[in-house]
């Protein structure tokens, strides 16, 4: 099955190695990904604060290109990938909006025909995570693995994965990352910081909220002896990584804490060389060779 | 004897909660200065949602992971949109503080999706130009949206960029250190980057502007 790729603007730039390594473990899952062309921002969270439709629109669009672009899977939707949280759950509540709301669909469905667009709704929306566990499998995936991490791992699934559009695992106590980081050897640590809200773009816009809600996950995962801490999205992962420096100043922490993409630890176990999964792009090092495994 | 002085507010050894945004204001008002109005026109632009049955039973301000920063939590806002204190909800901290997690909208027990009613309050503030000058999150919010609606796409760094400059350039300052950090790993678009149908994206929006302005 081939699944479309919806990039949105983070993995372009800050999360650079998210898009590299989803790409490298896919390819090494044989699992075709193809990037969706001419794709629009997606709108997050920011374009909702000052129009709610119009941004509904932006997701519209890009529903629209992945359904002229994609081939439908058996069940007869095009199966479009979106690995950012805020993509994916602005794509999903768009829409349910769209399927929901009358007044909504027609306001979009007119911004869609001037614009010589059409949509049907025969996409689905799907995060890597998703696919990983529940398309390809965990089997397949124990099967790729040539040496597993054994690396304590704190899964970090932050809000938007799982809240409250999203199509697979539980709301308040998600564990289909956890599963899979067993499946690739690691051990998974019980903590409750995992869909706790990282505040997103507090950081640059809030800076002390953005860098307490940080802190409280980065220092439960110390406190609870992780190695590391796994995300799956690229707002999370720039707050815990890249503002760790100024977290440990503004709480006088001593948190050395790496914040990898689960893609990039999946790519690992399969063997995969580091510069291929962006392993040197983070900030805070993460190297299987250093914490054992 | 004189007792010890306490020690100030120090969650988890951090500096003094600091105070935010606004001082917390306590006002008594009339009935005839309320807007009855104000409650139905947030339902309204958060479609239709049914803040009327809210049980106050404060889940929301509860499960809020950033509640203690705001001046309102949660189901202090949702009160006071019924009740029609629409200046006090309107200039609150509470609205921006909304990281739109959806925490609360998971949990209340009555469905009201609290995330959209947020969304709705922004979007009636930002409408009125009704925020403090130089407060970041909603001229992130416009820069953003201004950004896309050009290009299709986000530069994050020139938005930081671009957000410094119109709030205080200390923040220049303050985000060099990080800005140099993401420039040597590689992790930040020199470019603007931008769709190739740039005039298919602006054709849409406008259609749904039309169909909005035909709908008032």
């Amino acid at each position: 099955m081939k699944y479309l790729y919806y990039p949105g603007c983070s993995l372009k730039s800050t999360g650079k190695p998210y898009e590299e390594s989803l790409k490298a473990v896919f390819s090494a899952l044989e699992v075709p990904l193809e990037e969706l062309k001419d794709w629009n921002c997606c709108g997050a969270t920011a374009y909702m604060a000052v129009n709610e439709v119009k941004s509904f629109a932006l997701s519209a669009r890009n529903l629209a290109l992945a359904e002229k672009q994609g081939e439908p899977a058996e069940n007869g939707m095009v199966q479009l990938v979106a690995p950012c949280s805020a993509c994916y759950a602005g794509m999903l509540k768009a829409q349910r909006y769209l399927a929901e709301n009358e007044e909504i669909r027609k306001r979009v469905e007119r911004g869609l025909s001037d614009a010589s667009l059409s949509y049907a709704g025969k996409v689905q929306v799907r995060h890597p995570l998703d696919v990983m566990v529940n398309d390809i499998g965990l089997e397949k995936i124990k099967g790729a693995v040539k040496s597993p991490l054994g690396s304590k791992v704190a899964c970090y699934y932050g809000c938007q994965i799982v809240r409250p559009y999203a199509t697979f695992d539980d709301q308040a106590s998600p564990f289909a990352l956890d599963t899979l980081m067993e499946a690739i050897g690691a051990a998974p640590l019980d903590w409750a910081m995992k869909t706790r809200c990282c505040g997103g773009t507090f950081v640059a816009t809030i800076r002390e909220v953005g860098l307490r809600l940080n802190y409280l996950i980065l220092k439960e995962a110390q406190r609870k002896g992780a190695d590391l801490v796994a995300t799956t999205c690229p707002l999370c992962q720039f707050g815990l990584e890249c503002f760790q420096h100024e977290v440990n100043s503004a709480f006088r922490g001593d948190i050395r804490m790496p914040v990898a993409y689960f893609t990039q630890m999946v790519g690992l176990s399969f063997g995969i060389p580091e510069k291929e999964l962006g392993l040197q792009r983070l900030f805070v090092p993460y190297k299987k060779a250093s914490i054992g495994g | 004897m004189r007792s010890p002085t306490p020690a100030p507010y120090s969650p988890s050894g951090a500096a003094e909660r600091p105070s935010l945004l606004y001082e917390v204001r306590k006002v008594l008002k009339y009935e005839s200065e309320l807007n009855p109005e104000f409650g139905r026109e947030v339902a309204r632009k958060a479609h239709g949602e049914n803040l009327f049955a809210c049980i106050q039973c404060g889940t929301c301000s509860g499960t809020c992971p950033v509640s203690h920063y705001m001046d309102y939590a949660p189901r202090r806002i949702i009160a006071m949109v019924r009740e029609g204190f629409e200046d006090e909800v309107l200039t609150s901290s509470t609205i921006w503080l909304c990281a739109s997690c959806y925490q609360c909208t998971v949990d209340c027990p009555k469905q009201i999706k609290l995330t959209d009613i947020m969304y709705a309050l922004k979007q009636i503030a930002i409408a009125k130009h009704l925020y403090p000058k130089k407060f970041a999150v909603p001229i992130m919010a416009e820069e953003f949206y201004r950004g896309v609606a050009k290009n299709g796409r986000n530069n994050e760094g020139m938005m930081m960029v671009n957000i410094a400059r119109k709030t205080s350039l200390l923040n220049l300052f303050k985000y060099s250190r990080l800005g140099m950090k993401l420039f040597t790993t590689g992790r930040v678009a020199l470019r603007q980057e931008g769709i190739e149908h740039k005039e298919q994206l602006r054709t849409l929006l406008r259609g749904v502007e039309r169909a909005e302005e035909e709908a008032r």
